[in-house]
């Protein structure tokens, strides 16, 4: 099916009243969660699941995918009102966006990240629409090989590429994976990982370890060197946005669209690395009678441009997941996940097998992205007041929902104590600097690696050269090869390129 | 650059190398399969033990160089311990899982409200447990009536439901 096609199907069932609904609870509740410091999409998906026992999993998935499209708007109005940014893709957002609030600015900073993740998911929903069919051709001729070094090529740009460092970043991946491994191997029916312990043989739930690393490492992080004290919420002033500022918004919207989604897409998901090379580019761009509010008194354009990156970089992630099976981010991994809970096998046979639900999935994605605006614009000064919430009730909430989330997976007191143990690691990583989302991608994708490890083993009667031999596969693996190690040595030739230099110089 | 050991950054690259001798351990003790499999039960968690442990030493390494943790504004940055803090909220986990089984959840959570909040700074514990009792309430009855998840009732969910007229299960 094309994606026009595809659109007018989509169009037809998600103007359902029931799919409306789930869309715009779904972007309620996701602004809300991005919104408020402490909880992202991620946590929420996760408290969620239990839904896909009671929903149909379209209905499901337009709540999920509301909340993750959600929770990107409403991390803008945090980062600007509190100089706090709630995930890292508004950390540059905050950067301006937090300084033209301090200039009694901050209403057409809300405008213009309002406005800029609107177009930016438009964009990003179009680029899923018309790229996701033509991934999908490419997919269907890849086999259980090239899917492995496809998931190699994952895990190594989620934990390697991302982030502080490749050591920290594959750590996490590898502590993940461990987890993953624990429970009945499917195969052969053996008790891996287990300790002996009988309430493992099930596995360690994902919900329970996202909670653990999202609500209970984040609750004891912050209490680790807590100082009392209020937030300062600055004051939204008017939210509009003059001519000027229309006319410079304009073009770093588009830029910064037409930035994120190719971030998003490729399996080096993440939303840092779009966002700051957005912020940049207008840096760079700026007109020169508006250069000299960049860090000073804060440029629009640097609100702009990253925000609209960033959004359009979340709408990219939805392309790997949904046409290869493949999650770049903890939030897109937690979402597979329920797929799993529907019998539902991402990939690309989702486009024929489920058209119905992908495209009026993608459908309900544009209709979200319309109410997401109204939800930001007019209705700013209700999460203004969520902001408001103090922080020692708001912890304490979120430890609530964390509780039930986790003890309704089998009422188990072993789950607590495991949620609360993960919790104390996942602490030590965030104070130790260790990238979390790594432990949720390894997690989910883990087991599928090991199972299309095996599959390929099995066709190719035990010989290892299989993942070499195979153009594809290569191809995909010298990536990752580079990927990982490319960087590195890139840094090691400029070095000895500068000593060289400099050697001749001393000569 | 500083070259001297970074201790905690240390005892994070042992933990870590614990972790991957521990997943050795764990890789051995997996019996092998009477079924015939290309790959077996036993050589991904190998794999993984072994990445594991060559993470831990690559880590153990750094930290002997200086570590990393000293460039992290976050950490370097950050103050002492708040024990009071860290104490009531470890508290607080520690009350709810003694009390959700014999009390219910509602309890059991309202109980870790107030010390959660408590940790946080909050001065009014009976404020704190009038803002928890209702707000956990409402999220049982959410999560067991409108999300479908089997959480059973306890002392204070059954009452609740007597009075609504329900038998609780």
């Amino acid at each position: 099916m094309n994606a026009i096609d595809g659109l007018s199907l989509g169009f037809s069932h998600a103007f359902s009243l029931g799919n409306l609904g789930w869309a715009l609870l779904g972007c309620f509740l996701g602004t809300a969660v991005g919104v408020l410091p402490g909880i992202g999409p991620a946590l929420t998906i996760a408290l969620l699941l239990p839904i896909t026992y009671q929903v149909s999993a379209t209905g499901a998935f337009i709540l999920f995918c509301g909340v993750f499209y959600g929770a990107m708007y409403g991390g803008s109005t945090t980062s600007i009102l509190l100089n706090t940014p709630g995930e890292s893709g508004s950390i540059i957002t905050a950067l301006e966006g937090a300084k033209m609030a301090r200039n009694g600015r901050a209403g057409p900073a809300l405008a213009t990240s309002a406005v800029g993740s609107f177009v930016a998911g438009v964009v990003g929903t179009l680029g899923i629409a018309f790229l996701g069919p033509v991934v999908v051709d490419f997919a269907l001729v890849l086999g259980p090989a090239e899917y492995f070094s496809l998931m190699l090529l994952c895990f190594v740009t989620v934990s390697a590429v991302l982030g502080g460092s490749p050591l920290r970043g594959l750590t996490s991946l590898f502590f993940g994976l461990s987890l993953g491994l624990v429970g009945i191997d499917l195969q052969t029916g053996q008790p891996r990982m287990t300790f002996g312990l009988p309430e493992l043989f099930d596995g360690v739930n994902v919900v329970l370890v996202a909670v653990a690393l999202f609500a209970v490492a984040e609750a004891l992080h912050m209490a680790w060197n807590h100082v009392d004290g209020k937030v300062q919420v600055l004051p939204v002033g008017r939210l509009w946005l003059s001519r000027t500022d229309l006319k410079r918004s304009f073009w770093p919207w588009i830029r910064g669209a037409g930035l994120g989604f190719p971030f998003g897409v490729m399996p080096a998901g993440g939303t840092e690395m779009p966002t700051m090379l957005s912020y940049y580019a207008e840096k760079k761009l700026v007109a020169p009678e508006y250069a000299h509010e960049f860090g000073t008194t804060g440029a629009i354009e640097g609100v702009a441009g990253p925000e609209a990156a960033n959004n359009a970089a979340a709408a990219g992630i939805l392309v790997p997941m949904l046409t290869l099976g493949l999650p770049t981010s903890a939030t897109a991994a937690i979402m597979l996940s329920a797929f799993q809970s529907y019998g539902i096998q991402p990939g690309p046979l989702l486009f024929q097998t489920q058209a119905d639900l992908v495209w009026t999935l993608i459908a309900s994605l544009f209709i979200a992205n319309v109410m997401l605006v109204v939800l930001n614009l007019p209705l700013v000064g209700l999460w203004v007041k969520i902001l408001k919430i103090p922080t020692p009730q708001l912890y304490a909430g979120i430890l609530v929902f964390a509780t039930i989330g986790t003890y309704g997976i089998s009422n188990s007191v072993t789950d607590l104590l495991l949620l609360y143990g993960i919790g104390i690691i996942g602490m030590f990583m965030r104070r130790f600097d260790f990238p979390v989302a790594p432990v949720i991608i390894g997690m989910i994708l883990g087991p599928m690696a090991e199972q299309a490890l095996r599959q390929a083993m099995t066709i190719s009667e035990g010989d290892w050269t299989t993942f070499v031999t195979r153009p594809g596969s290569l191809i995909i693996l010298i990536l990752a090869a580079l990927a990982l190690f490319g960087p590195r040595l890139y840094a090691l030739a400029t070095r000895r390129r500068r000593t060289a230099a400099t050697a001749s110089v001393d000569s | 650059m500083t070259s001297r050991l970074s201790w905690p950054d240390l005892v994070a690259g042992l933990v870590v190398l614990g972790f991957g001798l521990i997943g050795f351990w764990q890789a051995s003790v997996i019996p092998v399969s009477p079924l015939y499999a290309q790959v077996g039960p036993k050589a991904i968690p190998y794999v993984v033990a072994a990445g594991l442990t060559a993470l831990g030493i690559g880590l153990t390494i750094s930290a002997l160089r200086g570590g990393w943790s000293h460039e992290n504004p976050e950490m370097a940055e950050a103050g002492p311990l708040n024990r009071r803090a860290m104490g009531l909220l470890l508290a607080g986990l520690l009350v709810n899982l003694v009390l959700i089984v014999p009390a219910g959840f509602s309890i059991a959570a309202s109980a870790q409200f107030v010390l959660v909040a408590a940790a946080f700074g909050s001065r009014s514990m009976l404020r704190d447990l009038l803002i928890a009792l209702p707000l956990t309430l409402l999220v049982w009855f959410l999560f067991v009536q409108g999300l479908g998840v089997n959480i059973g009732a306890g002392l204070l969910e059954s009452f609740i439901l007597r009075l609504m007229g329900q038998e609780p299960v």
